[in-house]
């Protein structure tokens, strides 16, 4: 654990009291049957609003508290824990791409509505099975009011919730260049906009998102271009490595609770060393994983020139742990592993969702040696 | 140290920095005159030496940098923990060679200072500052591996001394040390509890070395032999039987210490050097400059991630035990972690040089090529030495996760 400062000690144990109360595993055992397709829990998610946690990266200028990405990522290590759900991490993703590259004016509209969680923001940038920003194809052309957007979004990461749209779209050039892309801020109602719940095995919200034509006004595009995406996109995947890490920690404890009980030929079988040796593995994973996740969290805050190279690792890392420890979890749980009324197929189904979510471990790991010009 | 400020630190940085600039033997820069490789060690046999690696050692140590944060009574400098790292910084950041490089310093001097007594202290703390005595390590026997603890070199008593008789294996420099801190058996019916720590002047009678060559054709250990070796009484360190309690700590700073050369290069095995541009001379990149061969390309990049991850994690242990005591459990974590990482790097190196990467000695290879060639092979020994990976894996699963012993 980093060396934490008064304030964000606070806000970590907040959370935490607050998801373990709140937000237990219970709860997204709930969303499962639930029909809305939200993929979360609208109440909770207000809570959190007054909570005042979809401002934790929002300037106290537009209504946040700044306390910045490492402090927010604590917030979802301790969501991770219980795979609490909500569009806490989608929100921030779009907030940051207002900071970023945002125009005063629309800073002033939007942000204090999302750091207030009055409104859903989300990120739409894959096209297709693989996170791949390099290719994106969907449309922008110019017409009389501002722009026409039109194509298609897959995974899009609480989607059917977002009350804003931050849409990657390609004003020039061809699927594979890396100039030509621009940010679109797109109301969640916008006509020509058609959303596609998706079901997906970890019950989380996602829709595949279709742009028919939609018409947005010239001051709808964000400045910046593919480096201003990637520096958004960089803070997603490190909030969501965050949250991996507390999903992974959590995991495992619960896999070494029952190494501690399960007794087997008259003995608790964690006393085997053939058991004691992966338990100890998945620890240095973890640990690993932590570091990463953390200096990822505060080179953002640092604005640090390796922010990038750290994100990579950080989302390789946690992706590479929560994979072997979801998958270790239901082994050494033997048979009740395998029940759908115990949690570990909960924690093993969201594994692969946030490992395929923002880039998966391949994909990282060819970011981070192109970055080191590898 | 609460009342030591940013200020403060920033101008200490200077004073180190014009020091080092100023104190440096000009013989040591770039292109200087040879001196000789065992000289970083220090000992008795560099007394009066006038060799450049020494003078800039003494000069050093006479400030207490060569072991920053020992009290002043002991020759240390009694700096605080920031203070210490700014020299460490400033010595690498300047290019400066090692001062002095001391199994002292890194294992013996730490628990001395925990265990010692003052006469112990004020004998050998200010001496391992200096660099005048070189120590070396007598833990492991032919019977007492990875179970350490079932050693059977005796220590009797034998009236105004100790008589120790035994043999010790993997002595690192027996050869070369003047005094051998040494784990030996007092009470022969209990295993832990009957273990002493003991400090034994290697020119004694009786104490007898042989290195031991190692499949990569160097010999850095050495088995060493006790036969009626008399030690004065009061050369044992703690209490008699309690030793266990002192070799246990003094392994964790060995680990933390081994973990720090693993990876780099600059330790046991391995060569120094960027992997990745070594694969791109050897293998050739492609029109965007990546390496040609992918599937090499995806191993060396997992590498790099996996060291650049270990590295992060020292460092926040670093941070973490600021306010603590010295090493503790985690530090088999991270010497499990960088010993398997370390292993990684070799293989990956002479993989990258191919046929280059396999030669022993000779025309038609390079010094680096040998280096790959002999550092892969000494590399196999960072999963052993200092506790093999699965004691290290017993360590973490019984220490740091409670899990219990089988029936």
């Amino acid at each position: 654990m980093a060396v934490l400062s008064e304030e964000q000690s606070m806000l970590r144990d907040a959370a935490k009291s607050w998801v373990q109360e709140q937000s237990p595993v219970g709860a997204l055992r709930k969303l499962r049957g639930d029909g809305a397709g939200l993929g979360f829990d609208p109440a909770a998610w207000r809570e959190m609003g007054q909570m005042g946690w979809a401002g934790v990266v929002i300037p106290e200028a537009h209504g946040g508290s700044e306390f910045g990405w490492l402090s927010l990522g604590l917030v979802l290590e301790e969501m991770g824990r219980t795979l609490a759900a909500s569009p806490l991490l989608a929100t921030s993703a779009a907030a940051a791409a207002l900071t970023l590259g945002g125009t005063d004016d629309q800073k002033a509209e939007w942000l204090p509505k999302l750091a207030g969680g009055e409104v859903i923001g989300a990120l739409a940038v894959d096209e297709g099975p693989h996170h791949a920003p390099g290719k994106i194809a969907l449309k922008a052309e110019r017409s009389a009011v501002g722009w026409t957007l039109t194509g298609a979004k897959t995974f899009v990461l609480d989607g059917m919730a977002a009350d804003l749209l931050v849409v990657a779209a390609r004003t020039s050039g061809q699927p594979g260049e890396a100039s030509g892309i621009t940010l679109f801020l797109v109301p969640g109602d916008a006509a020509g906009l058609k959303r596609q719940a998706l079901k997906l095995a970890d019950s989380r919200g996602a829709a595949n998102i279709s742009f028919e034509g939609v018409e947005v006004r010239q001051d709808a595009a964000l400045a910046g271009g593919l480096d201003l995406l990637d520096q958004v996109l960089d803070r997603a995947r490190a909030l969501l490595a965050a949250e991996m890490l507390g999903s992974a920690s959590q995991a495992f404890e619960t896999t070494l609770d029952y190494l501690k009980t399960r007794v087997q030929f008259g003995q608790v079988i964690g006393s085997f060393q053939a058991l004691q040796h992966r338990a100890a593995k998945m620890y240095v994973e973890l640990e690993l994983a932590r570091s990463a996740v953390e200096a990822a969290l505060a080179a953002l805050d640092a604005q640090a020139p390796n922010a990038a190279e750290l994100v990579s690792l950080a989302k390789t890392r946690a992706g590479e742990t929560f994979h072997l420890v979801s998958n270790e979890m239901v082994q050494m749980h033997g048979g009740i592993g395998m029940t759908d009324e115990h949690d570990a197929g909960l924690y093993l189904k969201r594994a692969r969702a946030a490992e395929a979510a923002f880039g998966g471990q391949a994909f990282h790991r060819d970011r981070y040696a192109r970055l080191q010009g590898f | 140290m609460a009342d030591f400020g940013a200020s403060d630190l920033d101008a200490f940085r200077t004073e180190v920095r014009e020091w080092l600039a100023a104190n440096y033997p000009p013989e040591l820069r770039d292109g200087g005159a040879p001196t000789d490789p065992e000289a970083i060690w220090g000992g008795r046999r560099f007394e009066g030496s006038d060799d450049p690696q020494i003078v800039w050692m003494r000069r050093v140590a006479e400030r207490g940098w060569t072991a920053p944060s020992w009290p002043k009574e002991y020759g240390g400098a009694g700096l605080s923990r920031e203070q210490a790292r700014i020299i460490e910084k400033e010595l690498a950041a300047g290019g400066y060679r090692v001062p002095l490089a001391s199994f002292g310093v890194w294992m013996l001097g730490p628990v001395l200072l925990e265990y010692a007594s003052e006469e112990q202290k004020r004998e050998h703390l200010p001496k391992i500052v200096r660099g005048e005595i070189r120590w070396c390590q007598g833990y492991s026997e032919p019977g007492a591996g990875s179970d350490l603890a079932s050693l059977q070199t005796r220590c009797e008593d034998a009236g105004e001394h100790w008589k120790i008789n035994g043999q010790k294996v993997w002595t690192s420099y027996a050869d070369k040390a003047d005094w051998c801190f040494c784990l030996v058996r007092t009470d022969t019916s209990k295993k832990h509890e009957g273990i002493s720590f003991v400090l034994i002047d290697m020119s004694s009678p009786g104490v007898e070395t042989r290195p031991i060559r190692l499949i990569s054709g160097e010999s850095p250990f050495c088995e060493t032999f006790f036969n009626d070796v008399l030690v004065p009484k009061n050369n044992l360190v703690g209490r008699v039987n309690g030793g266990w309690d002192i070799a246990k700590r003094l392994l964790q700073y060995e680990r933390q210490n081994i973990s720090g050369g693993f990876g780099a290069g600059g330790g046991a095995g391995g060569v120094a050097g960027d992997l990745a541009q070594v694969a791109k001379d050897y293998v050739g990149t492609d029109e965007e400059g990546r390496l040609e061969d992918a599937d090499l390309r995806a191993r060396i990049t997992r590498n790099k991630m996996d060291v650049h991850a270990l590295q992060l994690t020292m460092a926040r242990i670093a941070a973490e035990q600021k306010a603590s005591n010295g090493p503790s459990a985690v530090t088999s974590i991270v010497k499990y972690a960088a010993a398997s990482f370390a292993q990684e790097r070799s293989e990956l190196m002479v993989e990258a040089m191919g046929s280059q990467g396999l030669g022993w000695s000779g025309e038609g290879f390079s010094p680096d090529e040998l280096r790959a060639t002999r550092g892969w092979l000494r590399s196999k020994g960072n999963s052993i030495e200092g506790g093999t990976s699965e004691v290290n894996l017993n360590v973490i699963a019984k220490r740091v996760l409670g899990l219990p012993d089988p029936k």
